[in-house]
């Protein structure tokens, strides 16, 4: 029997909302065996949420994420809205949508840029980030923030899109557009990329629905699901968008997903900006009545739960929060086994966790001594990267 | 089938096992039924009805403790949770974890917050709580206290 070595990936990777730290059990180069333990960075912001106030606990919430801070204080606002439960008004519904899209694009951004910096395509994670700066700048315009909106709050939002603003970030929306389609071609077309992807950390269509699999990582493997579609909220059910699906499951299709539903997130932040309703942007509400509950919203990731509980008076009695990568994070099990350690990097990056994580790599021998570090398993990637170009004659 | 048919097989299958269905809105209904029946009114929902597992919320409620089981049926839009209550002193419940794989994290995470036994889990590890955290010391119920004296914890508060 061949020896087994145990690689420790982590544990902090601050971008993420739950930092994790694996174990995978090597023979030779093909991973055999992944073990996650998470709560290094367990904030209790659970237990803190039931000490602020409905109105204060959404900005502690935004907080729960960087990348994704949209998607916690809306499943919020939503859970506490479900307790009435109360309709918010119709302006307020469009504006949320628009910062959720905003969003989602830059967040798709980020993990494209990161897949390719990854597997050694720099030129890709220069062009994607420098996108990313467009939407920043647009997200900034309409809210004021690059990220941390502040936008939410319980029966509303909390600031206005002004008329003049509109066609500026428009403006910014369609000279994006161009430039995400020739990345696109870029990353679809290239034939280095398909051998370097396909068929690598399948995971099937059972095995997504088993793991109750979230967003673009179950929708790579067919599982039609998104929140935005199942139980429409916000604006999402007032225009005509596609929910993008494909079947392979692997980490290819997984990239598809996500380059796809930006063209379509555009479509949706398009569509609001310019049918934008006038009307009032908050419900103000006053009291929150004793009850429970629920929102989920479909955050880039996959679907954001929060359960609300409520006594009657102005602080939550339980607030739980489960963010996307809770259930998506356990596939791993599935996907990364059986796979090589070159391949690794990219799979635990396919279901868009934070990438911190990958620079804390490192491989060591049973007596301890280092083999490889974080930068070491990127060198490994990009080196099959290489390899495969060569063999395939393309420079 | 429609949300009224879904219903109205889930109350006729496990009637027995049900003690109150609270019909909030067209698109929540809680239901509380019995600690015995979890696993099977879970699985059921699970496998059967094709209902995907959301995630699971426990809350101290002296003298209870309270489960919630979130499972969504997608095609009708309609989430159901299943309320269990379990005897604060003692509360142990069947694992579900053990049939259906997306709810082992989640077991694992209640039972080192609030103290609950899930038996039968198949990997009862800890998941969220540091090493040096001691056993029997539950941060999610009402009546927790400090036991780390070093700990800054009261920071803007």
């Amino acid at each position: 029997m061949m020896g087994r070595t145990i690689i420790p990936i982590g544990p902090y990777h601050p971008l993420q909302e739950e930092p994790e730290f694996f174990t995978l059990t090597v023979e030779g180069e093909t991973v055999v065996d992944i073990d996650v333990r998470i709560g290094y960075n367990h904030r209790g912001i659970e237990k803190l949420s039931e000490s602020k106030t409905f109105e204060n606990s959404t900005f502690v919430i935004e907080r729960i994420c960087g990348i994704c801070s949209t998607s916690h204080p809306f499943a919020y606002t939503r859970a506490v809205e479900d307790v009435f439960p109360m309709e918010v008004p119709i302006r307020a519904k469009y504006i949320r949508t628009i910062i959720a899209e905003g969003e989602r694009i830059h967040s798709h951004l980020l993990w494209l840029g990161l897949a390719g910096h990854f597997l050694g395509y720099n030129t890709v994670y220069m062009w994607a980030w420098k996108l990313r700066e467009e939407i920043l700048d647009a997200l900034e315009i309409l809210s004021g923030n690059r990220n941390n909106y502040a936008m939410f709050k319980p029966g509303g939002v909390r600031r206005d899109i002004k008329a003049e603003d509109i066609p500026v970030c428009l403006k910014k929306l369609d000279s994006i557009l161009p430039t995400l389609d020739m990345l696109k071609k870029a990353v679809l077309d290239d034939p280095v990329l398909h051998a370097r992807l396909k068929g690598v950390g399948v995971m099937t269509y059972q095995e997504a629905i088993d793991f109750s699999a979230l967003g673009p990582t179950s929708r790579a493997s067919g599982v039609a699901r998104d929140v935005r579609k199942d139980s429409p909220y916000g604006a999402y059910q007032e225009m005509e968008w596609d929910m993008i699906v494909t079947q392979n499951g692997d980490v290819f299709d997984k990239a598809v997903v996500r380059i796809l539903e930006m063209f379509e997130s555009a479509k949706i932040m398009k569509y609001c900006l310019i049918n934008l309703p006038d009307g009032e942007i908050d419900a103000n509400i006053m009291d929150v009545p004793p009850g429970e509950g629920i929102g989920h919203i479909e955050a880039p990731r996959g679907e954001t739960f929060h359960y609300v509980k409520s006594d009657g008076t102005n602080r939550p009695v339980r607030h739980k929060v489960r963010a996307p990568t809770f259930m998506n994070l356990p596939t791993y099990k599935a996907t990364v086994q059986g796979e090589t350690i070159s391949d690794a990097t990219i799979i635990l990056a396919a279901i868009d966790p934070c990438y911190c994580c990958t620079e804390r790599i490192a491989v060591k021998d049973d007596r301890g001594h280092l083999l490889y570090n974080g930068k070491d398993l990127i060198r490994l990637s990009r080196e099959k990267t290489e390899k495969m170009k060569r063999r395939m004659g393309v420079r | 089938m429609t949300r009224e048919e879904v219903l109205l097989d889930f109350t006729s299958r496990f009637h027995e096992d049900i003690l109150d269905l609270h019909d909030k809105s067209r698109t929540r209904v809680f239901v509380t039924v019995t600690p015995e029946s979890i696993v099977r009114i879970g699985t059921y929902l699970f496998r059967n009805v094709g209902a995907r597992f959301n995630i699971a919320s426990g809350t101290d409620m002296p003298p209870n403790i309270e489960i919630l089981y979130h499972f969504i049926v997608e095609d009708i839009n309609l989430l159901v949770s299943l309320r269990v209550l379990l005897d604060r002193e003692n509360p142990v419940i069947d694992s579900l974890g053990r049939d259906i794989e997306a709810l082992n994290w989640i077991e694992r995470e209640m039972s080192e917050l609030l103290g609950i036994t899930f038996t039968g889990h198949p990997d009862p590890r800890r998941l969220l709580l540091a090493d040096n955290w001691p056993e029997g010391v539950y941060p999610l119920r009402q009546d927790y206290e400090e036991w780390d004296e070093t700990a800054d914890r009261t920071r803007g508060i």
